[in-house]
């Protein structure tokens, strides 16, 4: 698959363009001022998948800001997804922080829309979104490929980026969903992480739809999944998060499993789930969001058949 | 008092049509700053709020939008529907409110005219135009300036799945 003639940024792009099947994971972050707290949340998960994305503030609730989870990932060597949001920053501030993020090695990053403020713990506060994240992909594009900012003034070096976005295919309008991803490719997306993949065959009729368009062609898309942690949280996450849908038939799995075992079960789900999407054209890889049961993302990628992870070349060269 | 008008996405693109050639004798009263501006600024508020709810963001995009003003969406999206939607299709911030996007998106498909600039990127807004009236901005070309680092992207085109939704194929 050829997305552009440029080299690779970042080690997800290589091993995404040499034609592996990625693996990403979400990194929820600390709410703590020690840093050791990040690493402990990164070591778990740094073995087992080929990027971790920094949370920005997810669901709109207050944590350790992700530019600064990114910074101190790259210093640890790890392979950091850098994720941007609309909600609490304007156009100047975003696009600071993301040169600042670019000068401590960052290459990936996630432009996103962003939850609502009312999705968190303080609901009270201003909402943003001087961007959108299809205005915030082309103006990262820019800032790459023009060595521009928005305004037109000059960066003297500009950042080498592996630009991503999120895609949604399980909410209305679902015949728009597969021409919202062509927007975003048009606007620089060259990955794509989507939201939890659940609802299997409304995935596989979007990805039809994104094949008819050839865009499986023009971005990698990786597949969201995650364990549900029980029943209980599994009507949570469907009801409280926005964006999530999860069938009954899930649900109701976990709810006539006998409550100690409904977090293995939950497991199992995901790693059936990771099969079965697997199996779909057009899939470049997953990306797993275990909230809050990150120690699960190793047994989940070991026993889905997904280890050893490559190595990128830059990495091998280091060994010799 | 006059939303009901928007469902009839069609007939307002019509008047949209006309707005726009109606509106082209009254040009040389139409100046930024001029005398006559709180006037044009009152009609539009009036017309505009009335029908569409609008919020005056001084660059309008209503005709690309589905004749569905993108500004009434919590999040001021301007390129389309976030991942929030609820499957009802309410929306995420509001959820007693219809997704303004889903609505859009819907009236756009028959708006046989204007319905395929639904997919067109939009740039970000111009943040100094806010309360400003769209129809001055309109004529002196100054909703279409760009940021410079933006260059012309209004209409990157992107292809439909189903061409025949706009009566075209």
């Amino acid at each position: 698959m050829v997305i552009n003639n440029n080299s690779p940024c970042s080690k997800l792009e290589e091993i995404l363009r040499a034609g592996h099947f990625a693996v990403t994971a979400e990194l929820n972050p600390p709410d703590s001022a020690d840093s050791e707290d990040v690493y402990k949340a990164a070591e778990i998960l740094a073995n087992v998948c080929d990027g971790i994305n920094a949370v920005d503030a997810s669901g709109a609730n207050c944590h350790i800001s992700s530019v600064a989870m990114c910074a101190l990932l790259t210093r640890a060597g790890y392979e950091p997804v850098y994720q941007v949001t609309c909600r609490d920053r304007n156009r100047i501030a975003i696009q600071g922080d993301m040169l600042g993020a670019a000068a401590m090695g960052v290459l990936n990053v996630l432009c996103l829309t962003g939850d609502d403020v009312t999705a968190g713990d303080q609901p009270e506060a201003k909402r943003v979104f001087d961007f959108d994240s299809i205005q915030l992909l082309r103006t990262a594009r820019t800032m790459r490929d023009e060595a521009t900012f928005l305004s037109g003034r000059k960066i003297t070096s500009p950042p080498c980026f592996f630009l991503g976005a999120a895609a949604n295919p399980f909410v209305p309008p679902y015949d728009w969903r597969p021409q919202r991803l062509a927007k975003k490719i048009a606007a620089g997306a060259q990955f794509i992480q989507t939201q939890y993949c659940f609802d299997l065959p409304r995935f596989k009729e979007y990805m039809t739809q994104v094949r008819d368009l050839g865009l499986d062609k023009q971005a990698f898309i990786l597949a969201g999944v995650g364990p549900l942690k029980s029943a209980g949280a599994a009507e949570f996450m469907r009801t409280k998060v926005p964006g999530v849908v999860i069938p009954d038939q899930y649900v109701d799995r976990l709810k006539k499993t006998p409550k100690e075992k409904q977090q293995e079960e939950g497991k199992k789900i995901c790693i059936e789930l990771i099969e079965q999407i697997r199996e779909i054209d057009g899939i470049a890889g997953i990306h797993i969001m275990a909230y809050r049961q990150e120690e699960l993302v190793a047994e989940i990628v070991e026993q889905a058949g997904l280890m050893p992870r490559p190595t990128s070349n830059n990495q091998n060269k280091e060994q010799e | 008092m006059f939303r009901w008008l928007q469902n009839f996405p069609h007939f307002l693109e019509v008047v949209y049509n006309l707005f726009e050639v109606g509106l082209s004798p009254l040009k040389r009263w139409f100046n930024p700053g001029g005398k006559a501006e709180p006037l044009v600024i009152a009609a539009e508020k009036l017309g505009k709020g009335a029908v569409f709810n609008c919020k005056m963001c001084g660059q309008c995009i209503l005709h690309s939008t589905g004749m569905t003003c993108p500004m009434t969406c919590p999040k001021h999206l301007r390129n389309g529907p976030c991942g929030g939607v609820r499957q009802n299709g309410k929306c995420e911030v509001k959820p007693d409110m219809n997704c303004v996007w889903v609505e859009a998106y819907e009236r756009s498909l028959k708006m046989p005219k204007y319905g395929r600039q639904f997919a067109s990127l939009q740039p970000p807004m111009n943040n100094q135009l806010e309360g400003s009236s769209s129809w001055i901005n309109m004529f002196h070309g100054i909703d279409i300036k760009l940021p410079q680092g933006w260059s012309s992207t209004r209409d990157i085109p992107v292809k439909f799945v189903k061409e025949d939704h706009y009566g075209n194929k």
